[in-house]
């Protein structure tokens, strides 16, 4: 690869490699101030010409690594940073043994982790930025990691990944420096990344126990229920991207999960209205 | 009437936790995991006694729990059929 950039985002170090200068120009001013590996990377990302020559002619990007997906689509190079991000995930899902990967947002305060979980667009990734500007640690957008051995939840702050309106919501909450460009045209809308504040990445090392599972629905009227743990189980295997590939350590680890944390869903109809809902039911859960 | 006969793999293969009202099921040879509702979990437990009918199964049942009416052995004989797709019980 012509060009490289390695990353240590919570235990899970990155090599990104890529034909083009720009999509690394634009991690390296996305990933500011993140660690560098202090060993071999665990998982390369290359982002490479679809065909040699088209890395001159009318670019196109092709995600690859160590683990390939085989309906990974090219993207115009204009998305480089997002091929990159989305290369990164795709390994994690693939590749990732040490932990139950969640697809699942998290915050932490007081040493104790809320896990937020959902389809796409129900906005676990903006009330999770948010409540990371409001006094908690934020932990993760996309990826919630439980540790096999211990259960407690790993962080791993990656960019936070803004959809469509959630963008202008984070934009008047956070210095415009921490931004990436805006992905106009992208498949999932226009999306742009914001970089966890300083706290969330100076205690990126630091995990933290389990304590509270929501399922946030937006666009809806106020409304909370209690979810059984038969169904929270339900749903956070069909949140887990590598619960099968575990086998029984993923079944125990989900196991301890379920059972050490009340879980609710929750329906906001924008973010103030969800940020009271989950510090209340927070207080209710300590 | 005597209907098809059932077995289950042994006790170790599977890992059963109880979650309010619902039995999860680790089953280890497969790696699939099965959210069940009583009698599913009693009639593998019945099953641990050896091969059986439905009707042998319901007799053994009764000896453990106070199963009332005739709706039981209907249920036994549906949910078997479930156990069977799910690959928690074959034929003997």
């Amino acid at each position: 690869m012509r060009h490289s950039l390695s990353l240590q985002i919570g235990p899970v170090a990155f090599r990104i490699g890529s034909a083009w200068r720009a999509p690394l120009e634009a991690l390296a001013h996305l990933y500011q101030g993140y660690p560098q590996p202090e060993r071999i990377c665990d998982f390369t990302v290359r982002l490479e010409p679809e065909r040699p020559w088209r890395r001159w002619l009318r670019p196109s990007v092709a995600i690859a690594g160590d683990y390939v997906l085989p309906d990974a689509a090219p993207m115009a190079l204009a998305h480089g940073l997002l091929a990159a991000e989305m290369g990164m995930n795709l390994q994690m899902a693939l590749g990732q043994k040490s932990y139950l990967l969640l697809h699942a947002a998290s915050v932490e305060k007081d040493g104790r982790a809320l896990i937020l979980t959902g389809e796409s667009g129900a906005g676990k990734s903006t009330l999770a930025a948010l409540l990371g500007e409001r006094g908690w640690r934020l932990m993760g957008d996309e990826f919630a990691l439980l540790d096999l051995a211990d259960g407690r939840l790993r962080a791993f702050p990656r960019a936070v990944s803004l959809k469509n309106g959630a963008i202008a919501v984070m934009e008047a909450e956070v210095d415009a420096d921490r931004f990436g460009p805006v992905l106009a045209g992208t498949p999932k809308g226009t999306i742009r990344h914001v970089r966890p504040n300083k706290r969330a990445l100076a205690a990126m090392a630091e995990p933290a126990r389990p304590a509270l599972i929501l399922f946030p629905r937006f666009g809806e009227a106020a409304a909370a229920r209690g979810v059984g743990q038969a169904e929270v189980f339900m749903r956070l295997t069909q949140s887990s991207t590598n619960y099968v590939a575990l086998g029984g350590a993923g079944f125990e680890a989900l196991n301890g999960l379920v059972a050490a944390c009340p879980a609710a869903a929750i329906d906001y109809p924008d973010a103030a209205t969800a940020i009271d809902m989950v510090e209340g039911l927070w207080e209710q859960a300590a | 009437m005597s209907g098809a006969r059932y077995v289950a793999d042994p006790a170790e293969c599977l890992t059963r936790v109880e979650l309010d009202g619902l039995s999860l099921l680790f089953h280890h040879p497969s790696g699939m995991t099965h959210i069940v509702a009583s009698p599913a979990p009693q009639i593998l437990e019945a099953l641990q006694l050896g091969p059986a009918d439905g009707g042998e199964i319901l007799a053994r049942m009764r000896a453990w729990y106070d199963l009332e009416g005739d709706e039981a052995a209907d249920a036994i004989d549906a949910r078997l059929e479930e156990l069977e797709a799910a690959g928690l019980v074959r034929r003997a």
